[in-house]
């Protein structure tokens, strides 16, 4: 089947690009997904079935990948043979580290004073940090800057990390 | 002069024949069936006109079954052989029913696996008992509708783990129904509210039953209804807001530990009382117990609601988490959708409302939405398609995992994954020439073995042998539409695919399926052989009528060579199942799959072509 040799920007009918316009990705994943879910082929015969799984199940790869920032900019440098290594790759500015340390303790407090508010607070400052991350992604992406899109998908990896660390403290908090 | 359209002998699979489709709500204390005549969505009634089949079944003395409001009347009289609320069991091991003191059944102690339930007809799986009620349902639906179903959609709540779904499913196997889309029961009444109303926004669909409670986020626009988010319950509804009553009852008439008759009898009486106190200020319970001692006490509804109130701040965390997963605040909310009976509480209404500052949306009958969201999806799989079909984008309630070193669970698949979704792993062997592995899942969201739902032991054999470490097994785990897992494995170098072996830790095995679909058939029939070939048949016949409709839609996509060989193909196929030779069937079955998959992925591929291109053209009209 040709649509599984597609890369997932081609799949969903987009240029293969960083910069994407999210509002034609949405339109696209449900159009496609229209033609091709599983529902659609209930009653159709075992091969149609089994082909019509492979091919949503990638779609909606696809969709998650492109949809999310950090996501789409390694799965654009992967298609461009760099593998961005953030298990392995530790290498960080020395400010980004100083952040980073500086927002572990802000956790830690908040915390210990089951402070929410402090919590939601950090959130914020954190989600303006990787917004800021990704207008750089469209420049360096622009200028095929690939390492240091590299460096900056590592530090929003590490973002996204310290966030679902934060929502998972207030949860518990709340609780 | 018009040209006319005369199709090939043989090429007319009838499309527009309108496909005959049901949707039922499986529920915890009451079930329904409903279908889609003349573009509307009813529920279908018994012959006495009620449309709710109470969920149940009772073993008769003389070997028969009741089920419904019969076997619900001699609840009291026959405790222990008339079983209610089997859903609480369905997938569910002895260690998972919080108390069961007051649950007059007596349950098999197994150790592992599904609860068993001991009546007088033998020892019972919830599953047997699900198809009795299913099988009501089937019949009723047949003879309204006066012809074969061409499938059913079934109903569970989003917040069915594997084991609760494949459960549901096997039930519907037994009962003779061909499922076609397990459906999520906040997603069936998203669909019949948003038909019904024409919405697009984010909605929260609010569900507590009598045994579950789900709490789903959808985003509703032209033509697909995506979940967001899902949480709930499985094990919250309005069986335990009746349970606290229950206990209140013990402990204000100091009444002694009772007999399963009289607890069955004040059970009945609880819910009654709840029901009754929706719309009244205080209800006077009365009761002649066996033993003669007479229970006379009254409940203020202000009572019940302190009785309650912790069942209700418990549904609010699940809300909660679903909205965070969703990243959503709740002014982001359109509006909030009440589904079940226990929603009519004026205390669940009034949680609600102060939750989202908003008051909910309840103009839809809270019993029936379930089932007609149902039968409208169930109208669209069967293959009766119109223009305003919709697209339903569901999504896994609970993550799954895998068990690694030191009891630990590595996540493989994400809760709140948009399905159908896979993840592949790969795996080596420990020592020279190890031809298996065991792999065991689970489902949770927590980091130790010991937290979590165990689903099933994967055994993969046939692994071909060499030297420890060498081999590279990548195991594909794909969760379907439906929400089930299935497990393939093929090492990498060999390209040999991998023998599964599924045990799973809380269901059927497929053996214990057969032998239950065995006895269960009328004596005439219990022939293995004969019910194989009539499968074998059906199978065919399927496979018949889905080429057909395919050669008629797309035969312009094969040369005429490839067209010529399936059509003799599928000729050849119609005489084995004239000889009625089961073999050459399957035989022929197998022949006509291998020779239309290219045609499957053409024609896929040209579909997506079409769905793009139709954007272009609107492009060029401007």
């Amino acid at each position: 089947m040709e649509l599984l040799q597609r890369n997932y920007f081609e799949l969903l009918g987009l240029p293969t690009q960083f910069e994407i316009d999210l509002t034609i990705l949405d339109e696209h994943y449900r159009k496609l997904q229209s033609e091709v879910h599983p529902d659609r082929f209930v009653t159709a015969s075992s091969n149609e079935r089994m082909q019509s799984m492979q091919i949503a199940t990638q779609v909606n790869e696809a969709y998650q990948t492109l949809k999310n920032n950090t996501a789409r900019a390694r799965y654009l440098l992967q298609l461009n043979g760099i593998e961005t290594l953030e298990e392995s790759n530790t290498a960080m500015p020395a400010d980004f580290l100083m952040l980073q340390m500086e927002w572990r303790e802000a956790i830690d407090d908040a915390n210990a004073a089951k402070n929410v508010s402090a919590l939601d607070a950090l959130l914020i400052e954190i989600k303006q940090m990787a917004k800021a991350l990704s207008l750089n992604l469209n420049h360096q992406f622009a200028e095929n800057s690939y390492s240091q899109a590299s460096e900056s998908v590592r530090k929003l990896s590490f973002i996204d990390k310290i966030s679902a660390d934060i929502n998972r403290a207030i949860e518990q908090l709340e609780n | 002069m018009a040209l006319l359209q005369i199709a090939e002998p043989g090429m007319s699979a009838a499309p527009h024949q309108h496909k005959l489709a049901i949707g039922i709500d499986l529920g915890t204390t009451n079930s329904l069936v409903a279908t889609v005549q003349s573009g509307m969505s009813t529920v279908l009634q018994d012959e006495h006109g009620h449309a709710l089949l109470p969920s149940v079944v009772r073993y008769l003395e003389d070997g028969n079954i009741a089920i419904g409001h019969l076997a619900q009347a001699a609840q009291s009289a026959d405790p222990k052989n008339t079983i209610s609320s089997v859903k609480r069991f369905m997938g569910r091991g002895i260690n998972d029913i919080p108390d069961t003191t007051h649950i007059p059944y007596k349950f098999r102690d197994t150790g592992a696996g599904m609860v068993q339930i001991e009546t007088r007809a033998g020892i019972k799986s919830p599953v047997e008992i699900s198809a009795e009620i299913l099988r009501v349902l089937k019949d009723r639906a047949e003879k309204a509708l006066g012809g074969e179903l061409t499938g059913a959609v079934i109903t569970v709540p989003a917040y069915f783990d594997d084991a609760q779904r494949q459960a549901t499913k096997d039930a519907a196997r037994l009962a003779g129904l061909n499922v076609l889309r397990l459906l999520n029961e906040p997603t069936a009444a998203a669909v019949a509210y948003g038909l019904d109303n024409a919405s697009e926004g984010v909605y929260v669909i609010y569900d507590l039953g009598g045994g579950t409670f789900d709490v789903s986020i959808l985003r509703l626009s032209k033509g697909v209804f995506e979940v967001l988010a899902t949480n709930g319950d499985s094990s919250l509804g309005g069986d335990d807001f009746d349970h606290r009553i229950f206990c209140w009852i013990l402990s204000e008439a100091e009444l002694p530990p009772l007999n399963q008759e009289d607890t069955r009898l004040l059970l009945t009486k609880t819910r009654e009382v709840k029901e009754w106190l929706s719309e009244n200020y205080e209800a006077q319970i009365t009761s002649v117990l066996s033993t003669g001692k007479i229970v006379n006490i009254k409940l203020t509804a202000d009572k019940l609601v302190e009785l309650t109130q912790t069942l209700v701040t418990k549904t609010l965390n699940p809300t909660r988490k679903a909205l965070r997963d969703a990243n959503l605040s709740i002014e982001e909310i359109k509006g909030v959708v009440l589904v079940g009976g226990a929603t009519r509480m004026p205390q669940i209404r009034q949680a609600v409302a102060e939750f989202f500052k908003q008051e909910p949306l309840t103009n839809l009958d809270p019993d029936k939405v379930v089932a007609l969201g149902a039968a409208i999806q169930a109208n669209v799989l069967a293959g009766n398609r119109s223009d305003d079909d919709l697209l339903l984008l569901d999504v896994i309630p609970l993550s799954l995992g895998l068990e690694t070193m030191g009891g630990l669970v590595e996540r493989l698949i994400p809760r709140n994954a948009t399905l159908p979704v896979a993840r592949a792993q790969d795996f080596t062997t420990f020592k020279d020439g190890q031809t298996a592995m065991s792999i065991h899942v689970l489902q949770g969201e927590r980091e130790l073995v010991s937290d979590c739902r165990s689903l099933a032991k994967f055994e993969l054999r046939g692994i071909p042998p060499m030297a420890a470490g060498a081999a590279r097994i990548r195991v594909t785990f794909q969760v379907d539409a439906d929400g089930l897992l299935s497990v393939t494995a093929r090492e990498q170098s060999s390209g040999v695919e991998a023998e599964i072996v599924v045990k799973p830790s809380y269901g059927l095995s497929e053996d214990e399926i057969t032998n239950m679909l065995k006895s269960s058939f009328e004596a005439a029939e219990q022939d293995k052989q004969a019910r194989a070939l009539r499968e074998s048949i059906v199978d065919a016949e399927r496979l018949i009528e889905a080429i057909n409709a395919a050669l008629a839609e797309d035969g312009h996509l094969l040369s005429a060579d490839e067209n010529f060989t399936i059509q003799a193909q599928v000729q050849a196929l119609k005489t084995t199942i004239h000889d009625k030779n089961k073999d050459h069937i399957i035989q022929a079955i197998e022949i006509l799959n291998h020779s239309t998959e290219n045609f499957a992925g053409r024609r896929m591929d040209a579909s997506v072509k079409k769905a793009f291109a139709g954007k272009n053209l609107n492009k060029l009209e401007l």
